[in-house]
């Protein structure tokens, strides 16, 4: 029991402003690396604090001095408990090894979330070459419900002049659409995957339909220059959006695990985080290409021109993604 | 190691014994500062959009390209950028004093703040954080989906500032506090809405009428002598409201 608690306080209110102090300190320099004799004082400081919590605890009517000495212990455990590391973001870095390793670590839920594409797909294909009338169902964008041969027609005529005019304008707005809807589908992992998976297969079944309608017309050609070039960067960065969802949908479903949802949750935290900055960065990149090549066709641009660049750029993303080996997981 | 108490606080167990806990902010609070943050980034948008339509006055297509980027990056970017800057605090939870933290009492992480943003796209539906706000009530730590893949919760930050005591007790002579074994066991039996209401008392004395006072500082100083029943003169010849004020005195004057 406290007996004196004037005379308490009035003792240990240095140290507590000395604890305060280091924490501010702390708080501002996160990088700051602390000597042996910083690190002992602090962890004295924290002792002491906490020890004086343990005192004034059974003294009820101290509400506010509890809580201020609840504050002080609690800022410092987070400082002093902290095991995740938090290293200096360095963009090449990220860039060049973690966001490949990541791919590679968790390539399972990519295969998963391309299967989900692939069988939409196959369903909007089928869909459409059993009933042609469901075309507009299937196709939900104005532009595709005239039949493919007419629009080649028209493109060609137009020569790209519908777009030049407003192709910065198209661009932003392909690039920050397509990042809400793809983190969108990386949030819906929430719902377990569920949600996820049925957003994967209805794109699947939208690209199914389409690339069915184009062929069957003869425009495959036509088709393979429009969407290789943003799509070959685009399907891809949805997909990653897909794999982050089904993976923190298995985090929280936790098949084949002893540890705790929370557990299993906070330990892919900074796999979703970069997979979530892969998806921004390479739907930047196709919303400049959709914007500034794609929607020109012959014969402003040759469709080989097209296809080779567009596969090309498959071809590269699939070997920047899938070129490093993963380090072992501890 | 972590448990709930009494719903509103988060109580967090260190590896050498001490327990701690921290205030969760209420869904009322997390919605006042939720609106906050979106005057803040119209209050910010509504300037930089003026320098847009001088840009497009110039070149239409490269002011639009700016208007929808510089809209994206400053509605998605604001909340993750202040949480990390500020750790875990927007304008917003500044002003409402409330913070962002780790549900196990850890230093915030940027995933974490990163994800519990990314979150945001399912919290918010189908309108007005329907969904946030229907987790935030059914879980056992206040906690939107967002915090529950993120593992953050929102405390209050803000501190009640201690009473000015000398307004209320007149600086006469206390002859409790001479007593400190009395004293010490005054505050150990006093629980913290017993020692509002006495100070709430005495602070509001004028407004009440004679026999109100009488009736009430009677009562609470009644009730302390029962919990710490004083020895000697220095209690015995008190009127009831110096006694009040002297108990007062004992209760907070310390800090």
């Amino acid at each position: 029991m406290i007996v004196d608690l004037q005379r308490f306080v009035t003792a240990e209110r240095p140290h507590w402003t000395r604890l305060e102090e280091r924490l501010l300190f702390l708080e501002r320099n996160p990088d700051r690396t602390l000597s042996i004799g910083e690190i002992e004082e602090f962890y004295m400081l924290y002792e002491r604090a906490g020890a004086a919590l343990v005192k004034i605890q059974p003294l009820q009517a101290e509400g506010d001095l509890r809580r201020y000495l609840e504050s002080l212990v609690g800022r410092a455990y987070a400082e002093i408990h902290e095991t995740r590391q938090t290293a200096r973001f360095r963009f090449r870095h990220w860039v060049w090894h973690t966001i490949p390793e990541t791919f590679r670590r968790r390539i399972l839920y990519f295969k998963l979330s391309l299967i989900a594409t692939l069988v939409g797909a196959a369903f909007g294909a089928g869909a459409l070459a059993l009933s042609y009338e469901s075309k507009d169902v299937l196709m939900p964008f104005s532009h595709l419900h005239q039949k493919p041969g007419q629009r080649v027609a028209t493109e060609m005529e137009e020569r790209g002049k519908g777009i030049s005019a407003a192709r910065g304008r198209f661009s932003a707005h392909l690039m920050t659409h397509n990042i809400r809807v793809t983190l969108f589908v990386l949030a819906l992992g929430v719902t377990f995957g569920l949600l996820s998976i049925v957003v994967l297969f209805y794109n699947g079944t939208i690209l199914g339909a389409v690339c069915y309608d184009y062929i069957t017309d003869g425009q495959g050609v036509f088709l393979a220059g429009w969407l290789l070039p943003h799509g070959s960067v685009e399907i891809p960065a949805i997909l990653i959006g897909g794999q982050g969802a089904l993976l923190l949908g298995h985090a929280l479903i936790g098949w084949n695990t002893r540890e705790s949802r929370a557990d299993r949750v906070r330990s892919i935290l900074p796999d979703l985080t970069t997979l979530a900055g892969a998806i921004g960065l390479l739907l930047v990149w196709a919303g400049i290409i959709e914007s500034f090549f794609s929607q020109y066709h012959e014969p402003v641009i040759p469709y080989a021109v097209k296809i080779g660049f567009g596969s090309a750029q498959l071809v590269l993303l699939f070997v920047y993604l899938l070129r490093v080996k993963p380090r072992e997981r501890m | 190691m972590t448990r709930l108490v009494a719903e509103s606080r988060l109580s967090i167990r260190t590896p050498e014994g001490v327990e701690f806990s921290l205030p969760l902010a209420g869904t009322g609070s997390r919605m006042s500062a939720a609106v906050l943050d979106i005057m803040v980034v119209s209050a910010v948008w509504s300037v930089i959009g003026r320098l847009v339509t001088l840009i497009e006055a110039v070149n239409k297509d490269i002011g639009g390209a700016i208007e929808i980027l510089g809209y994206f990056v400053l509605s998605v970017g604001y909340p993750i950028a202040t949480e990390w800057y500020w750790r875990g605090q927007t304008v917003g939870k500044r002003v409402l004093g409330l913070r962002v933290a780790d549900a196990r009492g850890g230093r915030l992480q940027p995933s974490q703040v990163i994800l519990r943003n990314i979150l945001r796209a399912v919290d918010i539906l189908p309108a007005l954080y329907l969904v946030g706000g229907i987790s935030s009530l059914l879980t056992a730590h206040r906690q939107r989906l967002g915090d529950l893949v993120a593992g953050t919760i929102v405390t209050q930050t803000r501190q009640p500032e201690p009473p000015e005591l000398d307004q209320i007790l007149g600086g006469r002579f206390n002859s409790l506090s001479g007593n400190l074994r009395w004293a010490a066991r005054l505050r150990q039996e006093t629980p913290p809405a017993l020692a509002n209401a006495a100070i709430e008392a005495l602070m509001r004395r004028e407004a009440l009428s004679p026999e109100a006072r009488l009736d009430v500082f009677g009562s609470l100083a009644e009730e302390f002598r029962q919990r710490a029943p004083f020895p000697g003169e220095g209690a015995d010849h008190l009127s009831d409201e110096q006694y009040l004020r002297n108990v007062v005195e004992v209760l907070f004057r310390s800090r």
